[in-house]
């Protein structure tokens, strides 16, 4: 293993300065709206999906305070289920999807050696839909009217009988809009991972992280579906009257639930996935070392996406289902555990034939591991069926999701931010600073919710506003409370960290982990077209490589750029083998995919209002498209 | 209104007892994975190896390592899990043999935010405290009237669900005598939190006792600030949701609110939510949501002294 990666010949002046031209974009408003680079795009998904953690945070902080003692009066019943319901919609769809696709535009072509993504356009018109869609559900919440069944919105509660408001609308129609940029991220990153990968990264070079992006863009592209076709139909049922879900017109709540799952349970792979990606780099890195089981790691990814797609029922062991079926998805469910196991031992062989070194970001890894662990194993025992009959729906289940949900995305990610850091911003993070948040982060989360797995036990439901004195849960409670503003702390320590790092942190060099994938190749931020010249891949960690294998050619990188007539552009490279293909040329900045995201959203959202909007919103889609599709005027042509 | 517990570690039914070995055994053997896995988590990476330390890959030491990953990581995890997949099915099988058999016994209705009781052999109707015998095995069929609930008492058996359009059942055959809480397991609106019951479990022969009681009408009481309650019962529209069966002033069946045939033999108020006491009864009737925000009855308006008499007449009402 060497540090030094593939010889960089220093591309020549004339060629950076072609490269900047292209690729670079105005320093204005205007300019900065109509960027739609991979990185411009994903920074904004990064950052408002922070934004929407921060919220979401708030909210359930906000829900802790109530539950602290029983009788509280923090919260009414009213808006502790508009808190709750917006909680668990904000993290589920507002953050964690978005922050994990973000993470991987970021990354991916930085990890593939490409210079943008396959559609840059449809990148921008992606976080368009992302930002309206949320920015008005968050309408419909700040003026007190939101939606207040559940993120998982059961029918017949959440029909229009039970719900005669319009939150539920707004949650139907914001959702179903959003995961039309769920569904384009998800086409992005299948296409980039597949034809922009640098020369001779066939697929069992492919970094892991890219391979859990991929493995989860292909579940999102099956999963999306579902969820789309259900809100669509309660959207139906709440607001023309057809009758899917309702039973005395010989419809079924219980579909409702069916299609909620088949959607919800691998959606809790889908956060999970490029959690595990990260890990697998950060372990990789900070073992120093290759890893272990690249083979096995690749193949247990690939087994989680198609298992979970076969355990939506363990959400519905309670309905009263026959018991045949419900032994078939208790098996499936526990043995989704086998591939998660697998994974787990190869980071720890990596460690142990490793040479450790525990900074921050590993730190968060031992964390992600052991709440990770811990709430693989309560997910074993609810699979069980008698058992989860006791503990379904009650704080028991929220401890579980919450171990596996934070542990599986948040520690991670966390892990990812310390990692990524000074690549993305050029600037080191305060290493002390961050041991001591882990810490308290780790400590406040355990506090918070380890005591639910008793409280769930003793009989406290969840989605409870308020629970009597008598029922003894209030010190349990109130422990969980304390944990959660430790946790918080921890949070706003990070942040903190964040803050007067990107100000004044140490500047950064390109590689100062002495890391192993082609991100750490170019410099700390990377410059706008990020590689200078589209390098040469022939190992699995390109920058740990001594050198090319005897017998490849001695090439290195390969300049691509006509400076005639200098245009953007990447490489086009074979499925499997990542053989040189074609060259793409690439648009560049353009306002069209916002105006196209804003028309589409008059017609969607405005179909709740009146009719109206839809035909006006009609008119401005086809007028954005045709602004899309129009050929640059000739003279701009290259 | 206190109870004797309401924790499936407290099982009081052989159900809720092999759900609560199960729950035992599968923390021994998660408890012994999680030990061992952060264990060597823990050693993998505080163990201080020093600089110098070989970091090529040797295929020979590579394999091993592999071999380690699918034994530890695949295989006995695969091997404890197959065990557990038995032990599930053993208890699931153990819990569904009670369900073979006759007729039901009892219908609880769930109804946004209480539980409609309904004895279907004696005619006994009653809301939010279910008696049962001990010793016996009750099967209860469970329904509902408006959207899902789901009919929880941790310490006789799990949870089941209560949807539209369909029917469970569940059998209970408490061990013991005491009275356990229960929960709605399903969020139900904006009341799902104090829904709550009382299971209360009695020797046979008080429940046949309790049962007979809770069967016939209601007694006709002379007092005459009675007959004034009863009276303001019938004009302020009470018997449109409420039910009185029998007596001077039978109502038409309605099942919107909680049968009042009996209430004053009940021990609560407002779904297992405050004890039934004239205090708490006169509260209930001028302004529910004090006690229970979002409960479906309307405040009721009163003076004082019809108060006192409709207050008086439900107290009749044993």
């Amino acid at each position: 293993m060497s540090a030094a990666g593939p010889a960089a010949i220093a591309p020549s002046d004339a060629i950076r300065a072609a490269l900047e031209r292209v690729w670079g974009r105005e320093r204005s408003f205007v300019g900065a709206l109509s960027a739609v680079n991979h990185r411009a795009v994903a920074t904004r998904y990064m950052v408002t999906a922070a934004v929407f953690f921060v919220l979401g945070g708030i909210q359930a902080l906000v829900i802790r305070t109530q539950l602290a003692q029983p009788g509280l009066e923090v919260l009414g019943p009213e808006a502790y289920n508009q808190f709750f319901t917006m909680h668990g919609t904000t993290m589920m769809f507002l953050f964690a999807v978005p922050m994990m696709e973000g993470i991987g535009m970021y990354l991916i072509p930085l990890m593939i050696g490409a210079r943008d993504m396959a559609f840059p356009r449809l990148n921008a018109f992606g976080y368009w839909v992302y930002l309206f869609a949320g920015v008005t559900l968050y309408l419909s919440f700040f003026v007190g009217n939101g939606p207040d069944s559940g993120w998982f919105n059961y029918v017949p509660l959440a029909g229009k009988s039970f719900a005669s408001g319009s939150g539920i609308d707004f949650w139907v129609t914001t959702i179903t809009f959003l995961e039309v940029a769920a569904l384009v991220a998800a086409i992005e990153i299948v296409v980039t991972v597949m034809k922009l990968r640098a020369p001779g990264m066939a697929m069992h070079r492919v970094p892991l992280f890219v391979w859990s992006q991929l493995v989860m863009a292909v579940m999102i592209l099956f999963a999306m579906p579902p969820l789309i076709l259900a809100s669509l139909m309660l959207g139906l049922d709440r607001m023309t009257g057809t009758h899917f879900f309702n039973v005395g017109a010989g419809g079924d709540p219980v579909l409702w639930q069916h299609l909620f799952w088949v959607f919800g349970h691998p959606e809790v792979y889908i956060i999970l996935l490029p959690a595990l990606g990260i890990v697998s780099s950060v372990v990789t890195v900070f073992a120093r070392r290759r890893i272990v089981g690249y083979s096995l790691i690749v193949l247990s990814m690939i087994a989680i996406g198609f298992l979970s797609f076969g355990l939506w029922i363990h959400h519905m062991f309670t309905v009263g289902l026959p018991a045949m079926g419900l032994t078939f998805f208790a098996a499936a469910s526990m043995m989704i555990a086998v591939p998660s196991g697998v994974q787990i031992f190869c980071w720890l062989a990596t460690l142990w034939l490793g040479r450790p070194s525990l900074k921050t970001p590993l730190l968060y890894v031992l964390g992600f591991v052991f709440v990770f662990v811990a709430g693989g194993l309560t997910g074993v025992m609810v699979a069980a069926v008698p058992f989860d009959w006791q503990v379904h729906d009650s704080h028991f289940v929220v401890a579980h999701f919450h171990y596996v949900l934070i542990g599986g995305a948040v520690f991670p990610f966390l892990a990812g931010l310390h990692f990524w850091f000074p690549k993305v911003v050029g600037r080191t993070m305060h290493e002390g600073l961050g041991k001591l948040a882990f810490w308290i982060v780790f400590v406040g989360f355990n506090i918070t919710f380890f005591p639910l797995h008793q409280l769930g036990m003793e009989g406290m439901p969840r989605r409870v506003y308020t629970y009597l004195p008598e029922t003894g849960w209030g010190f349990l409670n109130l422990v969980s409370t304390a944990g959660a503003y430790l946790l918080t702390l921890g949070l706003l320590l990070v942040l903190w960290n964040v803050y007067r790092s990107a100000r004044s942190g140490a500047s950064a060099s390109a590689n100062p982990w002495n890391a192993d994938t082609l991100e750490w190749s170019i410099a700390s931020p990377p410059p706008v077209f990020n590689f200078a010249e589209i390098p040469v891949v022939h190992d699995r960690h390109p920058l740990w490589s001594a050198a090319a294998p005897d017998d490849a050619p001695e090439l290195v990188g390969l300049e691509l750029i006509d400076l005639e007539r200098p245009r953007r552009e990447t490489l086009a490279t074979t499925v499997l083998d990542a053989q040189p293909a074609s060259r793409r040329v690439l648009p560049g900045p353009t306002l069209w995919p916002m105006a196209l995201a804003a028309s589409v959203a008059v017609l969607v959202i405005g179909s709740m209002i009146d009719l109206w909007f839809v035909a006006i919103g009609a008119v401005l889609t086809i007028i954005s498209m045709i602004g899309w599709l129009r050929p640059p005027r000739r003279e701009a042509l290259p | 209104m206190n109870d004797d517990g309401h924790s499936m570690l407290a099982p009081a039914s052989d159900a809720a007892s092999s759900i609560a070995t199960l729950w035992w055994l599968m923390l021994g053997i998660a408890g012994a994975v999680f030990v061992l896995v952060i264990g060597l988590y823990g050693y993998a990476a505080l163990r201080r190896r020093g600089d110098a330390a070989s970091d090529d890959d040797d295929p020979a030491s590579m394999r091993r390592a592999q071999r380690l990953v699918l034994l530890g990581g695949g295989v006995v995890p695969a091997v404890i899990l197959v065990g557990m997949t038995a032990l599930t099915i053993v208890t699931l099988d153990r819990l569904l043999t009670e369900h073979h058999g006759s007729e039901a016994d009892v219908e609880v209705i769930g109804h946004q935010f209480w539980w409609e009781i309904r004895y279907l052999g004696s005619g006994a109707v009653t809301a939010n405290e279910l008696h049962l015998p001990v010793g016996r095995p009750t099967r209860v069929r469970l329904r509902t009237a408006d959207v899902i609930h789901s009919f929880w008492v941790p310490r006789l058996h799990g949870k089941m669900d209560m949807t539209p359009g369909r029917t469970t059942e569940l059998v209970l055959h408490p061990r013991e005598a005491g009275t356990y809480r229960g929960f709605c397991g399903e969020f139900c609106g904006l009341q799902h939190s104090l829904m709550g019951l009382l299971v209360i479990a009695q020797p046979p022969d008080r429940f046949a006792e309790w049962q007979q009681a809770q069967a016939r009408p209601a007694e006709v009481s002379t007092d005459a600030r009675v007959a004034i309650g009863a009276d303001v019962f019938a004009r302020a529209d009470c018997g449109l949701c409420h039910a009185v069966r029998g007596g001077a002033r039978s109502t038409p069946p309605a099942d919107v609110g909680p049968d009042l045939t009996h209430v004053a033999s009940r021990r609560t108020l407002g779904s297992a939510t405050v004890p039934n006491t004239v205090q708490h009864l006169r509260q209930w009737i001028i302004d529910p949501h004090r006690l229970k925000p979002g409960v479906r009855m309307p405040a009721t308006r009163l003076p004082d002294e019809e108060l006192d008499a409709l207050v008086a007449y439900l107290e009749s009402l044993r």
